[in-house]
């Protein structure tokens, strides 16, 4: 237990003292990716051969956080040289300590190697994917075993609370949050400082703070990666916050779905308490706090404020109308002041650099840095933390590397489901909270989906409709029965049963979805209709007026045909078929049996390219046919020797 | 409690500071159309369909004039071009599930509402949660509730509790803007003893499931538990 802020800072020099004798630290990603990939083996290879050359005492390896490049896991930092290596696998651990570790030989093959240029990148901050962004707050994950608190105190952790708590009074950290111009990362960008004032001025003696941990995007994992890889950040944002608002109770709403968050951040919790950094005379400030665990049960409407509220207190998880705010009446009633994880993580930054050094990142009304999972048709699928302001197409050529394949990019959804699709002539927007409004999209929470010229974008739009519709709670009229009527105009669309006026009829609908929903999630569930047909009306009047999907994406729209001079009866398509489509045989001309195909594209894509027989249709007939009776493939004579023998022996 | 002045299509009312909007407005006399509302029960904002515009420091939002607290100086409109068409599109997606609700075609006379629009589906209930609200709050007894979320969300009464509770109540029978006939069909269901041979093969009859929601438009009618299926008049 420590008392002080000096019994604190003696620890951190021990901490320190004893890490700079090790001769090299061995980080390997353990995050839910990376662990996907094998990260689980490539640590446990290492402790097995460090031990076995008898190098335990020199070298130091932990499992980290998520450092975002997950496109390349399972990634490995060596330090103190900073060598990072990407795919590496248990084979090449042997290697890498005999090698790497030894012989201070950096390894070629495992570096970071530049399509382009084929030229080779030792440290992390050569790769262009790292060295486009500002990781304020993912930076540090590479550094930290997020179940040991030393680590974190290794890194100046904690001494934003002692300057809160001891150096500051808690109206002068509230200004400092207001001056920073921090806004909500959660995805409504309401400026922090002033919510935590609200909640600081309302009357009554019980309240309370909250981490809003329910991330439930699809494709999106930014709170995840900080959840996972650096708990402590978090921990520490809110008990500075709990100091600024003058409460003593708080809670983490993190979703069921990320078992691993929830295991690092209980075992930070306990470690925090263990420290003194939770519970009763924090660090001997005499200032009283403690958090506990609330694991939601899997509905995306919960990440809503005030549906996590309720779902917090027991009851189904469905929005209610504000005002009241939950700053003057939150949970049970008391004032409560709700933050997502990426706020509360910037927090002790901006307590230890000062407003002025967080104003620095960013545009006029839009400050700080801001995470975004970079996912779909991208060559760095991963996270990324650029300050705001960034460009899309810096986030989507610099830092993603472009479109994968040779295709040509077409839309980026930002915002998660209820976010908008934005094409190629705005990609040089400022990426902010406002920006985006203004080009029909969100930031959201901060998900980012890239989509080239084979996706349909009113299939896209179908899409996450479907997903609204699942999700909606269903209280309010214009959000279930809106969303659902939209989903089901798409669905017909994507279908080939669209029909003259379906589009205005989608407008209407959006109107009055969005104006007169109860919560967010009614009130955007609208975006990515309203962006695509914005921005890709004529995809839409030519899946209705002409039958035909242009990326031919839509099965109901698509029909696939055999070029009868080009099909080398190889059988290759008629295997895979899982319809049992395609007639023919050993020498005959392949077909499609139409009646039996679901347009489902796997001949397209196994038909050799030499050949390159099947042919996708939309929005024409498909030609009949090619009679049975001239299905015979004739191909150029060839006599094999040996039947020739057994001739002559006849 | 103090008294708070704000003005609603034009009119200077007074009103105390605990009222919302629409308490304001009935209080002067103003019309607002509701479904969800009963003034037993605690605002739900459920129905939106009492939307109205508020002007507040120059800002004007749409806002639920059931659950919005009234501010002084809030400038209320409670009809206008863009009010009326979002009440217009409101009322024809209820209506596919409740064509002949007097509530629902008072309304779409008075905002031109096609009841046929959308694909019908004839549930009776719109979800608007007066027998659900009116159990909990007045009766406290919880005898019927809402089940699941989204597009598969339906009233349910639980067993346990009507077969004590809901014989000699029936309270919130009158109370349902759509059919009474639905809350007594949803009941009876939830009552009516199954016979032992049928106990096995009717499992689905036991969900007590509102009909015409999950049984592809094919509709029950109420009359006793009599089941002659009506063929929903499905659109599209």
């Amino acid at each position: 237990m420590i008392n002080s802020p000096t019994e604190l800072e003696q620890l951190r020099q021990e901490i320190l003292a004893k890490r700079n004798s090790e001769k090299a630290r061995i980080s390997v990603c353990a995050g839910a990716s990376c662990l996907a990939m094998g990260a689980r083996k490539v640590i446990d290879g290492f402790n097995a051969e460090i031990e076995k050359d008898g190098l335990k005492n020199d070298v130091n390896i932990k499992g980290t956080g998520c450092p975002g490049f997950c496109e390349r896991g399972p990634i490995v930092v060596i330090d103190p040289e900073q060598i990072c290596y990407l795919q590496v696998t248990a084979q090449d651990v042997a290697e890498i300590v005999s090698e790497t570790i030894t012989k201070k030989k950096v390894l070629d093959r495992l570096l970071y190697s530049d399509p382009a240029t084929n030229e080779k990148a030792i440290r992390e901050a050569d790769i262009p994917f790292y060295r486009h962004q500002e990781r304020n707050i993912i930076g540090n994950n590479i550094k930290i075993d997020p179940k040991c608190i030393d680590d974190y105190l290794a890194l100046g952790g904690y001494s934003a609370l002692t300057k809160a708590l001891f150096q500051m009074t808690s109206e002068q950290v509230v200004e400092e949050v207001k001056k920073s111009g921090l806004r909500g990362r959660g995805g409504g960008g309401f400026p922090t400082g002033i919510k935590w004032d609200a909640a600081r001025k309302a009357p009554g003696n019980t309240k309370y703070v909250i981490v809003n941990a329910d991330e439930g995007d699809p494709g999106a994992f930014m709170d995840r990666a900080v959840l996972e890889g650096n708990p402590h950040s978090i921990l520490e944002g809110l008990i500075i916050g709990a100091y600024a608002i003058g409460c003593h109770e708080g809670y983490m709403y993190v979703r069921q779905e990320y078992p691993l968050a929830l295991e690092n951040v209980g075992v930070a919790i306990k470690q925090a308490q263990e420290y003194g950094f939770l519970g009763r005379n924090i660090l001997g400030s005499n200032f009283d706090f403690d958090i506990k665990v609330h694991r939601g049960a899997g509905a995306f409407v919960c990440g809503e404020e005030t549906a996590l509220l309720l779902s917090l207190e027991g009851k189904p998880g469905e929005p209610r109308s504000r005002p009241p705010y939950p700053a003057t009446s939150g949970l049970w009633g008391k004032p409560t002041n709700i933050n997502n994880v990426e706020t509360w993580a910037n927090v002790p930054l901006i307590i230890n650099n000062g407003a002025d050094w967080f104003n620095q990142f960013g545009t006029a009304r839009s400050k700080g840095t801001k995470i975004f999972s970079l996912v779909g048709k991208i060559r760095n699928t991963g996270l990324v933390e650029v300050p705001m302001g960034a460009t899309l197409r810096d986030i989507i050529y610099k830092i993603g590397d472009g479109i994968p394949g040779g295709k040509k990019f077409k839309a980026i959804q930002t915002g998660g489901p209820a976010g908008g699709c934005i094409p190629e002539e705005h990609l040089d927007i400022a990426v902010d909270f406002d920006e985006l409004i203004k080009a029909g999209a969100i930031m959201g929470s901060g998900g980012m989906i890239v989509m080239d010229e084979d996706t349909c974008m009113v299939d896209i739009a179908r899409y996450f409709l479907n997903f609204l519709t699942q999700e909606s709670c269903g209280k309010c009229s214009p959000c279930r029965e809106g969303v659902k009527q939209m989903h089901r105009i798409l669905t017909n669309i994507t279908e080939g049963r669209g029909k003259e006026g379906d589009i205005e009829l989608l407008e209407e609908l959006a109107m009055s979805t969005s104006s007169a929903s109860l919560c967010a999630l009614g009130k955007n569930a609208p975006n990515p209709v309203l962006s695509t047909i914005r921005y890709f009306r004529h995809e839409y009047e030519t899946h209705i007026k002409e039958k035909r999907c242009p990326s031919y994406t839509c099965q109901g729209l698509v029909s696939y045909y055999i070029d009868p001079a080009k099909c080398d009866a190889c059988r290759i398509c008629a295997r895979e078929c899982s319809s049992q489509a395609i007639i023919g045989g050993k020498n005959l001309i392949h077909i499609v049996d139409q009646a039996k195909c679901n347009s489902c594209g796997t001949c397209f894509e196994v038909c050799p390219t030499k050949f390159g027989a099947v042919i996708r249709i939309s929005g024409a007939s498909v030609p009949a046919a090619i009679p049975e009776e001239m299905r015979i493939v004739v191909r150029p004579k060839h006599v094999p020797k040996r039947p020739q023998q057994k001739e002559n022996a006849i | 409690m103090s008294e708070v002045s704000l003005q609603i299509d034009g009119r200077e009312v007074a009103a105390s500071d605990d009222m919302t909007i629409l308490g304001a407005a009935k209080s002067a006399g103003i019309a607002i159309p509701t479904v969800c509302h009963h003034e037993k029960l605690k605002p739900f904002g459920g129905c939106r369909l009492c939307t109205v515009e508020a002007e507040d420091g120059g800002r004007t939002t749409l806002v639920a004039a059931c659950v919005y607290p009234v501010q002084p100086g809030l400038v209320v409109r409670t009809r206008s071009q863009q009010i009326d068409k979002i009440r217009k599109v409101l009322t024809e997606q209820l209506l596919a599930y409740a064509p002949e609700s007097e509530v629902l075609k008072t309304l779409a006379k008075e905002y031109h509402a096609d009841k046929d629009r959308f694909a019908i589906e004839p549930s009776f209930c719109i979800l608007c949660g007066l027998c659900v609200r009116y159990c909990a709050e007045i009766k406290q007894k919880n005898a019927v509730g809402f089940v699941d979320r989204g597009p598969t969300r339906e009233i349910n009464f639980i067993p346990e509790i009507a077969a004590r509770e809901c014989w000699d109540c029936k309270e919130c029978f009158p109370l349902c803007p759509t059919s009474a006939l639905q809350a007594a069909y949803v009941l009876m269901k939830s009552l009516a003893p199954v016979p032992s041979s049928e106990r096995e093969c009717e499992k689905p009859a036991q969900t007590n499931s509102v009909p015409g929601r999950n049984q592809n438009n094919t509709l029950f009618a109420a009359n006793g538990g009599n089941k002659t299926p009506l063929q929903a008049n499905a659109k599209g």
